[in-house]
Formats: structure tokens, sequence, C-alpha cells
């Protein structure tokens, strides 16, 4: 492919193209759609995490004013499974169709739904059904190395020389255990499904990251072939990997619509999000480390077990970055999972690199204390040539400079490694620093491309913008390769009928839309040179279209300015309102055997402030470099690594799903209760982007942002709260209870 | 949430009246008061509260700021939270209730939060708000869920073995360190409750929270002046910086003359299941000098009889530090 070095709109900072449909609230998201006869569904939720539903008592809730429908096991109707699949499609994390069997696995599992003609009606009747249980103690305790796994042994994740001789043998070692609680994702606009089925058709209005595959998944749930289902999700109230597959809630809401041939709309309760809709799961992982005196790393080892549900099995896969991102000639990654009475998790942004780098970057700062070394040096001098899990090349891999530029930036010259030895203004600094990586990926994708008579563009892709500015990175591209400005160019994203293109997530929307779409608008230029030379009455007529060149939405002979003649005119003198051209661009993720190492990286330093005499721990300053390939839209691409690195902060000292061991109920289920980071915590951040065009992905070189940010910040929060306070903490998130333990205890 | 009616008090005395109707003042009451809708309504959509009747007591003209003729202060039942918080006279004379406002909730829910609603704010204990769970305060007899489940946020000071659940309020605090006096209008007349009387510990009867009756409608709290050369402060700590429930928050207000305390009050919040008022350490501190061995020895006396549960034990010694800080804060303050 040919490399783009050059353009007039690729890397310069362009406001959202859908901002003004956002802040002016014309924007749709999924719950705003109503139409005539909408009628409205509440879920009843199992109040026990292991049993068996006995009855159902409908009588009070059947009478009440409003209620139309209750269903439940024996009149919901056919749902199916989704068969087994290859490759990336047809993916759910909770396969079982709702209210399959009358068996409860986790608290607050669906078991009958009522719809109504107002939501309050639907809500009150469903709080009004009696469900009879014969219960059984659940299992949701925390510790999960340890305990039974799903199978007889953990799996061998990734391999090479032998890590365990060489930890034996280790003149210096560091092996000790990081947990993660369950975190919930929190996304404001909460999980929402209108479905309307007119007898024929499903049209589902979703909060999806991945409308193509919504749509695959519910035509095989209910029995109809895919053209009978269309997912439409126009705008999303961010997901962070929560909406990347479909949930139950959107199966009942289909069905609902199915059975009374009315439109349903079914939006969850936050109460609900914390039960049904996914979750990162909780994840103890063991880390062991051996080095030589000087630095330099002989073995690494990660054991990671995270929980998953009884039915289904989610990994978590922490071990995914820990094979390649430094330099030794031994180690071995194992996984494993233990089954709890919880929700499916799924894919939490940085799914396994974000945990796994949590724990892998916590030892390293050990190993840096316990070699007495300085922990950018360390990890500058483990730095490896290739990939050495693979042992093919990295595609474009800038860590030194990522830690060096961050060093410089942040002023880590100036750290003393003495616990609480930084003091300003009464209160003591700490200084911690982590490097991260992500993959880097395209996925397969088509888009088109029209221009029309009017001069205006329009491009289709069957992805979806997130809130991280798809809409306008596309309306960039199409920009670059036609000339027309932003503001003449129509996005249409987020319907499974258009061309089918990525999933957002992985961060590789991106990287693989790109490559489709610059071939669509190529192609649709070359629709316009046709037309050039084809029409009547055209001043090119007869020329062939290798004589002409399209440049900024003009048509000329090669080379011959004086001969241009504007887009609109030829396809005015066409009588065609307009021409379109697709492209179509293969994907990466999965390739069995790459050729290069395709990833991001970065390096994460963070400034905390501690004030022992009211146990008050802030982080204050955050410094960030990353390695993402070219930046095609700086702006929004600076709010992903700050948004990141706000969750990162809620990740290191407040998220924590808790879960009754005596019910197995998430009792923190609300947003007073579950601590999210707030404005107030917001630290100052200063990201810096390399910048390194990644010309073996793609032609622009570009990678993607949505989830490195988030990786090893907690990582590098925890080691800040080491140097400031002494205190190792092991176990996320950080509390205050932690650090009034005695070694923090002395007033300064 | 199920149906209610909604009817507005066109005056007090019909206000009085309808509400005297209720089953009782407290938990479960049949007939409330709705002001800001802050809180109760949050309760309603839980189904923890079902009230069949809801007065609607903003037109009564309960919101005015004023001083009171022997230099106090009378703040209306309806005074909104951020009015308070930004009253010129509020923060010249009782810095330490402005703060403890400024410390809660959010811009938007102090906007619309009333004074005597927050004197009457529900607990934040988790079991209280689910009603899959046993909860004595919501359901009394049906036990207690938090000792034995989640408590980290909940009480180690005024329990019982029927509840530990904690009084949230900020505001409540501040006017305990204020010896606030009450006023209620209720079917036999008006009275006047100084706070420290006004709310129950749990004891038997967690879902007893305060000693209002059916028919009591809370009109204006008055602040008595405090000495001359005074000084009053704040301090709440929590896991993030802002929009959280106090772990440990202590108001103090403390006078120095010739180098000895000679006037001091100390209340917490976020450690009590009511507002939580220390006279033995104020009795201990007065006449001694404003030194960290003393405040440490004051905030001993005040935790000494701290009941911890499984998970809340780290706030007796938060507590002590927040004292210890809060106190050294109004000693030193200009």
């Amino acid at each position: 492919m040919q490399e783009i070095t050059e353009s007039k709109i690729i890397g310069v900072s362009t406001p959202r193209v859908d901002g003004p449909l956002k802040v002016s609230g014309i924007a749709k998201y999924a719950s705003d759609h109503h139409f005539p006869g909408l009628l409205y569904a509440w879920p009843v939720c199992a109040t026990i995490a292991n049993g068996t539903v006995t009855n159902l008592n409908l009588s009070e809730a059947e009478k009440m004013s409003g209620v139309v429908a209750i269903y439940h096991r024996a009149n919901i109707g056919p749902l199916y499974r989704v068969p087994p699949a290859t490759g990336f499609s047809l993916i759910l994390d909770e396969k079982r169709p709702p209210l399959e069997d009358d068996v409860v696995r986790y608290y607050g599992q669906y078991v009958a739904v009522v719809v109504a003609q107002t939501v309050e009606q639907a809500r009150a009747a469903a709080e009004s059904v009696r469900v009879t249980y014969s219960r059984q103690k659940p299992d949701v305790s925390e510790k999960l190395l340890g305990s039974p796994l799903t199978t007889e042994k953990p799996d061998q994740k990734s391999k090479r020389g032998d890590a365990a001789s060489a930890l034996q043998s280790a003149q210096v070692k560091v092996d000790e255990i990081y947990t993660i609680p369950v975190e919930t994702h929190n996304p404001i606009e909460l999980h929402a499904s209108v479905a309307v089925y007119d007898g024929q058709k499903y049209t589902l209005y979703e909060t999806s990251q991945a409308v193509v595959n919504h749509r695959d998944v519910l035509a095989q749930m209910l029995g109809v072939p895919t053209e009978q289902v269309q997912v439409i999700t126009r705008f999303l109230g961010s997901g962070f990997g929560g909406k990347l597959w479909p949930w139950p809630q959107s199966i009942l809401a289909a069905a609902c619509s199915r059975n009374l041939e009315r439109p349903v709309k079914l939006v969850v309760s936050r109460q609900m999000m914390f039960q049904s809709v996914g979750h990162r799961p909780a994840i103890d992982q063991r880390i062991q480390l051996a080095a030589t005196p000087d630095g330099k790393l002989t073995a690494v080892g990660q054991d990671y077990v995270n929980h998953t549900s009884i039915l289904d099995d989610y990994d978590e896969g922490c071990g995914e970055i820990t094979p390649f991102i430094y330099s030794t000639p031994n180690l071995l990654v194992t996984g494993g999972l233990a089954r709890r009475n919880v929700g499916n998790p799924t894919a939490m942004r940085g799914p396994g690199a974000v945990p796994g780098l949590y724990a892998l970057e916590s030892a390293m700062d050990e190993l840096a204390i316990a070699l007495k070394m300085d922990p950018v040096a360390l990890r500058l001098k483990n730095e490896p040539e290739v990939d050495e899990s693979l042992e093919i090349p990295f595609s474009s891999r800038h860590m030194k400079e990522c830690l060096t530029v961050g060093a410089e930036k942040f002023g880590w010259s100036s750290r003393t490694p003495e616990i609480g030895s930084i003091k300003q203004d009464g209160v003591t600094l700490g200084w911690g620093v982590a490097a991260c990586s992500w993959l880097a990926a395209r996925t397969e994708t088509e888009a088109t491309v029209e221009l029309r008579q009017d001069g205006s563009a329009r491009v289709a892709c069957g992805t979806q913008d997130i809130g991280g500015g798809t809409y306008t990175v596309l309306a960039q591209v199409v920009s670059h390769e036609t000339g027309i400005p932003v503001n003449k160019i129509e996005v249409v994203l987020g319907d499974s009928a258009l061309p089918p293109g990525p999933i957002s997530g992985g961060s590789w929307v991106t990287a693989s839309v790109t490559p489709s779409v610059l071939e669509a608008a190529q192609n649709a230029t070359k629709s316009v040179l046709l037309a050039a030379v084809k029409s009547d009455g055209s001043p090119f007529k007869d020329k062939k279209p290798d004589d002409l060149e399209f440049i900024d939405g003009t048509i000329r002979l090669k080379g011959q300015s004086a001969s241009t003649v504007p887009m609109s005119e030829i396809l005015r003198i066409a009588r065609v309102k307009s021409v379109s051209g697709s492209g179509k661009s293969q994907g990466t993720f999965g390739e069995a055997k790459p050729k290069y190492s395709f990833h991001s990286y970065g390096a994460q330093f963070v400034e905390i402030t501690w004030q022992p005499e009211i146990a008050r721990l802030r982080v204050s300053r955050v410094v960030t470099v990353i390695d993402a390939g070219r930046i095609i839209n700086p702006a929004p691409a600076r709010n992903q690594i700050e948004g990141a690195v706000v969750m990162g902060v809620g990740m290191a000292m407040f998220e924590e799903t808790m879960y009754d061991p005596r019910s197995g109920a998430p009792i923190n289920n609300n947003l007073a209760d579950y601590v999210m980071a707030v404005n107030a915590d917001s630290p100052k951040i200063d990201v810096t982007f390399l910048d390194y065009p990644d010309y073996k992905l793609n032609a622009l070189g570009v990678r993607g942002v949505g989830e490195i940010g988030l990786a090893g910040i907690a990582a590098a929060i925890t080691n800040a709260v080491y140097h400031a306070t002494g205190v190792r903490v092991r176990n996320l998130p950080i509390r205050i209870e932690d650090l009034l333990a005695p070694k923090s205890l002395s007033v300064a | 949430m199920e149906l209610f009616k909604l009817v507005a008090a066109r005056n007090i005395p019909d206000a009085v009246k309808a509400q005297a109707a209720a089953n009782t003042a407290q938990n479960g009451a049949d007939i409330r008061f709705i002001a800001g809708g802050t809180n109760l309504i949050d309760y309603m959509k839980l189904n923890v509260e079902r009230p069949k009747q809801l007065i609607d007591i903003n037109g009564l003209s309960l919101d005015r700021i004023e001083k009171t003729q022997d230099g106090g202060l009378r703040i209306g039942a309806l005074a909104r939270n951020a009015d308070v918080a930004h009253d010129p006279i509020v923060k010249e004379q009782y810095p330490v209730l402005s703060l403890a406002l400024l410390s809660g909730a959010s811009p938007q829910l102090r906007n619309m939060a009333t004074t005597a609603g927050n004197l009457l704010q529900k607990t934040r204990c988790v079991y209280y708000r689910d009603t899959a769970t046993a909860c004595n305060k919501r359901e009394p007899g049906s036990g207690c869920s938090a000792i034995g489940g989640y408590n980290r946020m909940l009480a180690i000071l005024g329990t019982s073995e029927h509840c530990i659940a904690t009084n949230p309020s900020d505001q409540n605090v501040a006017l305990t360190a204020l010896e606030a006096v009450i006023h209620i209008q209720g079917t036999k007349g008006q009275r006047a409750v100084p706070i420290a009387e006004f709310y129950l510990v749990p004891g038997t009867t967690p879902e007893r929270e305060t000693v209002l009756e059916p028919g009591d409608l809370i009109t204006h709290v008055t602040l008595a002046k405090l000495p001359t050369g005074a000084k009053s402060t704040y301090l709440k700590l929590r896991d993030r910086a802002s929009y959280e429930f106090a772990l440990a928050s202590a108001a103090i207000v403390m006078k120095q003359e010739g180098g000895k305390i000679d006037f001091i009050r100390i209340a917490m919040g976020g450690v009590g299941t009511k507002p939580w008022r220390a006279t033995e350490a104020e009795a201990a501190l007065r006449g001694k000098s404003a030194t960290a061995e003393n405040f440490r020895d004051a905030a001993e006396i005040v935790l000494r009889d701290a009941t911890p549960q499984s998970q809340n034990g780290f706030k007796i010694e938060l507590a002590k530090r927040c004292l210890v800080h809060a106190m050294s804060q109004a000693s030193q303050a200009a």
C-alpha cells in the first residue's frame, strides 16, 4: 500500500462534526426514539443469586393499571441460542437466551418482564410480581488464585525458555499477588432497546458498540433471516466495552415487540447495570520477576485467574502484553477461570492489558526498588529488539522515547527515591511511572462514498461512533481524498443496513475504516472522471479517464489548471444526482502468521499528594506519552487519553463493585455508593503523541487511541503511593484504610 | 413507586392538620411533607417510602434567612441549602455551616434541598435502600443486614445491635456544633427543640429517628450569636474529592482567651447514628491550651466508646485525625 505522508486535513485538529447535534440535544440516542403505540417493558429481577424459581405469582401485577402483558419462561415464545461460530462473528457474552429455564445463576437475572402503557406502570407491576425461590448459597467469593478452575490446570498462554529454573536461581526476585475487584461499566447512558416489529421486520434502536454483530445475533436468537433485522445506534452515551455485545434486555425487548406487534422500549435501571450487562471480572494475578543485579530480566512469570459466570467462559486475557513488552529469555504466562454466581463479565476498556499491566508494572516497580535502580532505567534496560514471543519485528515501536520524553516533561530527574522524600507546600508528593501497551489491528471493513451534484459528499459505514470521534475522522479522510471540505461531508454510521464495518472495540475502528474509506473515495472520484469523459456536453468528452485528475473537488486535464471544472458541474452535465464508489479492506486481527507485531506504546508518569494528618490522597499530575501511530484528529484523540487517565484514577482509588456474600447481590449498585472519579478528582493531564505513522498497518499509518490511555495508570498511581507513603497496595482500589497502616502513621 | 396524591398546603395550619392524619412522622409515614424532593423522591422510586399523600409545602413562605433581635440567625425551613451556604451572615458569623453545606451533594442538589429537608435526610446505608434485604429501620423487626455485611460507610458511635446506619448530613453536624434550635409547629402549638434533643439513637427502635410526631412541621431553625472572637470550621474526609458522603467529618467552634481554650464545641459526622456532639471532650479541653497533644487527647475521648464493625474499624483512627486537624485549623483561624 502506498504511504500517505502529506495532507492538509489529516493530523489537523478538527471540531467534531456531530458536536452541534449533541450540545443542542438534536442527536437521538437509542432511548430517545418514540413511536405511536409505544409500550414500555420492565424486567422482574431475581433477588437471589443461586437457586430455582418455584413460583411466579402474577395475580396482583396482572390487575394493575396499564399492564398489557407479563412474559416469563412459559409464554415468552421461541428464543434460540446462537450457533457456535468460528472467527469474529455472532458474539455475545451471555449465551443463554433470557427466561430459558427456571434456574437462577446470578443476582438480578431476569425471571419475567412486564409490558405496560407507561414506564412507571411497568415498573410498579414488575415490582409487584411475587417470586418464590428454592434458594441455595451463592458463591461470590473474592479469592480466585487457588480456588477450583473451569479446567483441570491453568491454560498456558505464552512460554519461552524455562521460567521456573530461572526464578529459582535468580539473584534478585519479586513474587507477589495483585488483585483487582469487579468494576462495573457506568456510562451515563443506560443500556436501552427500542424494538419495533411490524409483523415481518424488526427495527431495533439499540445502545450498541457493534450494530452488525448485534443484528446477526438477534436474528439468530429470534430465528429469522438477518435481512429481517435492522439495528440502529446513531449515537452512544458511551459504552467502555459494556455495549459491545447484546445483553438479555435487548432480546427481551424484541421478543415483547414480536409477541404484541407493538413497539416496545426497555431501558435498564442503574441497579440493573450492576447485574446483567457485564462487568470487568475480579482478577487475581501472581507475578514473578527475576533479574540480574544490574537489572536485566531473566524470567517473567504471570499466573492469573479471573472469575466468570456459571454458564459462560469469559477469559480476561491478562497476559496479552506480558510476552512482548520486555526482553527476557524465560517467560511463562498462565490463565484460568473460576466460576461464581455473577452475571457474565465482559470487556472493559483495555481488557486484559489494563489489569495485566497493573500487576506487571507494579511488580516492575517492586523490582526496581529491590535492585535500588531507577524504575525508568529498569524499563529502558529491558527494551526488546523484536517481539520475543512471536520472534517477529515490531511494526513501529518507540517505547524508549515514550519513557525518555515523559521523564523529561515530568521532571523525573529530580526524583529522590527515598520514601516520603519529596515535599511541596506542606504535602508529601509521590512520583510513580508505568509503561503501557495496547494492540493495534484492522478488521475487515466495507464503506461507500458518494459524491453529489451539489458539491457535497456522503460516506457510509456500518460501524458506530461511541463518542470517540469516528464521525469526524471519516469526514477528514474523505476530505483528504476528495478536497471537499469537512462541513460538506455527511457521515452516516450506526446502522446494520450499511456496508459492514468494525465493532467499536479494540481501538481499531480508525485503523480499520480508513483504508476502505480511502478506497471508496478513490473509486467515487474515478466515477466522476468516467462521467466527465462519457457525458455529452462535458468539456472532457471523449478523453480517457487516465488523462484527467481529480483535485480538491474539481476535474482537470493532468497538470493543466486552466482546464479545471468543478465536480458539481460535471455531475450536472451528466444529469446524475451523485456517483459513488465502494471500498473494502482486509483485517489483520487474528492472523495466524503475522509478519509484524502491531502494538501501541506509552509511558505514564503520575504525581500524587499525600497528607498523612488527614489521610488524604489525591492524584495531582499526570504526564502521558503515547506512541499510537499517526494521529488523525489530535483534539479528540487527546480527549480519549485524558478520559482514560481519569478512568484510571477511578480504577486505582475508588471503583469496586461489592457483592454481599450472603445474597450475592452487587450491593453498592448506584452512582453514590459505587464511587467513581468526579471532576474534582481529575488531575492536571499532559498528553503527548509521538505521532510516528505505522505504515505497515495502513496507508495513513494510524493505529487507535481508545484504550491505551488507561493502561498503566493504576500501577503508576500505586507506585507513586508507595513512593510517598511506603505502603505497597496490591489490592485495588487503594483505600484510606490501607494508608492508615503503621508505616504511614507518622504524621510529618 | 406507588400512586400517591399530591396536595399543596395553603398555610401552616392546613399543612399541620393534613399531616396530623398520618400513621407516623417517622419511616413509613403514609402522609409526608415534600419540599426540595432531593431525598424523599429517591426513596419513593425505590419503594422504601410509600406515602399515599404528599403535602407540598413549597408555597408556605418559610424560606427567609434573617437576623434575630438577639444577634442570632433565623433560617426558614424552606431556605435552600445553596442560599444558606452563600448567605453573607452565615459566611461571616457561622462559616462552619457554610463550609458544611458546600461540602455536601452537588450544586444542583443544593439548589433544591432545603434546611428542614436536610435535617431529616435519610441514611445512605445500602440495605435501607434495598427492599429485598432485611432492615430494622425500614421494616422493624426484620433484622440488620449491615451488621456482617457491607458496612464500611456506617456508624461506630451510637449504634445498637439493631441498627448501625449513619446520619449522612453535613449540615446537621454544623448545626449540632452551633446548638441550633429547631422550631416546630404541631397540633398542640409551637415548640422549640434543641438539636441535641431532636435526634434519637436507634436503640431498639431504629425506625424512629427524631422526636417528630404526626402533624409536626418544622418552620425554622435558630442559631444563637456566637461569643465574640469564636472561630468555626468544618472538615470532611472522604474517598474522592467531591460529591461523596463523609467517612468522618468534624464541625468545630472554638474561642481562645489568654492562650487557653475558653469556648469549644465539637460535633462529628460520618461516624454516628446521629450528628455526634462530643461534650465530654469539650469539657476536657476547656481551659487547656490549643496544642496537638490536647487535641489528640480530646479525640481519644470522643472515640473511646466506638464500636467498629467488620469493615469500618479504620474510622476510629480517621475520625481522630479529622478532629485533631479540624481543631488545629480552628485554633489557627485568623
